[in-house]
């Protein structure tokens, strides 16, 4: 196989991360970063899930006729890192109700203004 | 038959009081659980210490999974000294979360309080027992999942705020670490920190270990706050509660720290990662220009918690120093500090909580005429503060001591310049606090709030016992500096 088609899964996982991270730093809507953060942590997941599957293999359960299976490890490593991903986005969501609770808005420049306004008469 | 089962005791103690705690709701019986908790931790870390010093590393199979399969909890004589600092500051924090949260947290949410503090306590000393690379990443999320609950547990809205943009941070750092020890992964085959790295060893393509390298070093620097990847933590610090920042100060970027050390020095060797790179002459320059930088912004902070936050980045930067350093005397610093740094900050933010107790603000401002009102307050706030600039005969001279010593070693005489301008620039901001407690009398200063109840002792309890252990630790440096000697003769060892 070609370097490019061997290693495609590499290029999508990169152009994830890359995406990801660049809408969580790039967007002002503290819901849309949140969406950033969850494609970042995604393309992780395939970075570890995909090295870990022989093409042709079947899963990995000890059966007659199957010589050849898939890595377990990954999936369950990654298995693990999606509840921590579930749990990060929930409360990252949770903070953001309560932020447009107290704020009445969920764009961070606005939330900025209205920070720096009580802090000016004080100075 | 307990004692050998000590090192899970550690963490599952804390793990299981949380959820206990959310089903008691009584705010007296979860205070009670929490502060019983982090007590017993604290023995079960000073037996662990104590027996590690005796009979060397102890290695303990979770489940009976024989590691490297299994994950594999262990002690050795560097995770021991994190396990006493973290249960430690637990211990020394309980107490005075009394009455401090009580009077900062709004009273229905007391009880999630305690619980968060379990779960943070179990996921950091989690991150410090574990010799397991994947489970490292787990623990820190529960870690930092439950921070980001107890930030925003402050009462003013921008806590929201705060704890919104250590979350993203936060993530980003935890998900490079990720990142990189799925490369490292990819080229091991296993996650077990010592067989990890006695597989290196073997390893001739060191492209992906550049890169896993580079992903661990960003990530947990996000999480240590090192120079400039610092922004999170000033915010963080200072719209937590006043328990909350003192117990992170204390423990949470330390561990951060600790993690980065054991990868340096037990995973990637300190021949790969520190004397074959130029992350050595980068870890110097940015820990030079934190310390001197940072300084001089807490210098211009109008509050006393945001004034303290910004002089921790700089003081993280001392611990980080003596790893760029990478000589004996510099990580003997660097552990050091660790524990110095700990104890003095953890006095100090323990004392902006009394005054935030008493007065209710911690603007330097409001601080005038302080020691009229609380004259034992402002008397420990210049001992802890004596301590932060380094003046001899206090726990923050020891570190400087050998980071100055280290600095020589390595024949580079300008950091030793820096560390005194540093120095100096902390004896100014611990003045302008000084001057507006001391020499700034207030005409009509208002009747101190004194209530004298069994908490608010407790609190002064507290703090009394850390003020004093910053002078006692300059004195008798046995747990300090020489538990960290014995730690670094560990890591300069290397991998085995």
């Amino acid at each position: 196989m070609s370097a490019f088609g061997g290693h495609y899964s590499y290029f999508v996982t990169v152009l994830l991360m890359v995406a990801g991270l660049y809408v969580t730093i790039a967007r002002g809507n503290l819901v849309k970063k949140l969406i950033g953060l969850s494609i970042f942590q995604t393309s992780v997941y395939l970075l570890y899930i995909a090295p870990g599957k022989l093409i042709g293999a079947t899963a990995p359960i000890v059966a007659k006729g199957y010589e050849s299976y898939s890595n377990p490890l990954p999936h369950v490593l990654i298995l693990t890192a999606i509840v921590v991903g579930v749990a990060t986005i929930a409360l990252g969501l949770a903070i953001v109700v309560r932020i447009r609770e107290a704020y009445g808005t969920i764009e961070e420049d606005r939330i900025l203004e209205q920070d720096r306004m009580p802090d000016e008469p004080a100075k | 038959m307990i004692a050998e089962h000590l090192p899970a005791l550690q963490v599952v103690l804390p793990l299981v009081a949380a959820p206990l705690i959310v089903l008691l709701r009584r705010d007296t019986a979860a205070w009670l659980v929490a502060t019983l908790v982090s007590v017993a931790a604290f023995g079960i870390a000073v037996a662990l210490a104590i027996a590690v010093a005796d009979a060397g590393a102890i290695s303990y199979a979770l489940g009976s999974w024989p590691p490297p399969w299994g994950i594999e909890y262990r002690v050795d004589a560097l995770s021991a000294f994190m396990l006493v600092l973290v249960a430690g500051t637990g211990a020394l924090v309980m107490p005075y979360a009394r009455a401090s949260i009580a009077a900062e947290v709004s009273g229905h949410q007391v009880y999630l309080f305690y619980a968060m503090y379990c779960l943070c306590l179990a996921g950091l000393l989690g991150i410090v027992i574990t010799g397991d690379l994947f489970n490292i990443f787990v623990f820190m999320e529960i870690s930092s999942l439950s921070t980001y609950v107890l930030i925003a547990l402050g009462r003013q809205r921008r806590a929201l705020l705060a704890a919104f943009q250590y979350l993203i941070v936060g993530t980003i750092g935890a998900t490079f670490y990720v990142i990189g020890i799925g490369l490292l992964y990819l080229v091991t085959g296993s996650l077990n920190i010592v067989d990890v790295a006695t597989r290196l060893q073997d390893v001739t393509e060191v492209r992906p270990l550049l890169a896993a390298l580079a992903f661990i070093t960003v990530g947990l620097g996000l999480k240590l706050a090192l120079f400039p990847l610092h922004q999170w933590l000033p915010n963080a610090y200072a719209h937590a509660p006043s328990v909350v920042t003192t117990f992170l100060a204390a423990t949470a970027t330390k561990v951060s720290v600790y993690v980065l050390i054991r990868f340096y020095f037990l995973v990637f060797g300190h021949a790969f990662a520190l004397d074959g790179l130029p992350l050595r002459s980068l870890l110097v320059g940015l820990s030079a220009v934190a310390i001197v930088a940072m300084s001089l912004v807490a210098l211009f902070q109008p509050d006393l918690k945001r004034m303290l936050a910004y002089s921790s980045v700089a003081q993280i930067g001392y611990i980080t120093l003596g790893l760029g350093l990478a000589n004996a005397a510099g990580l003997t610093g660097s552990l050091a500090h660790l524990v110095n740094h700990g104890v003095t900050k953890g006095a100090l933010f323990l004392l902006a909580g009394g005054i935030a107790f008493c007065c209710g603000s911690t603007s330097i401002a409001d601080l005038r005429g302080l020691s009229r009102r609380m004259p034992w307050t402002a008397f420990a706030f210049v001992v802890a503060g004596l301590s932060l600039i380094g003046v001899p005969g206090t726990a923050g001279f020891t570190s400087k001591w050998f980071l100055v010593e280290g600095a020589l070693e390595n024949g580079q005489p300008w950091i030793v310049a820096l560390i005194v301008a540093s120095s100096l620039l902390a004896v100014a901001y611990v003045w302008r606090v000084v001057e507006a407690m001391y020499l700034v009398a207030l005409p009509d200063a208002p009747a101190p709030a004194q209530a004298s109840t069994a908490a608010s002792m407790l609190m002064r309890a507290s703090t009394a016992v850390s003020v004093a252990l910053t002078v006692v630790l300059g004195f008798v440096t046995a747990y300090n500096v020489g538990y960290a000697r014995r730690a670094v003769a560990l890591l300069l060892e290397g991998i085995s």
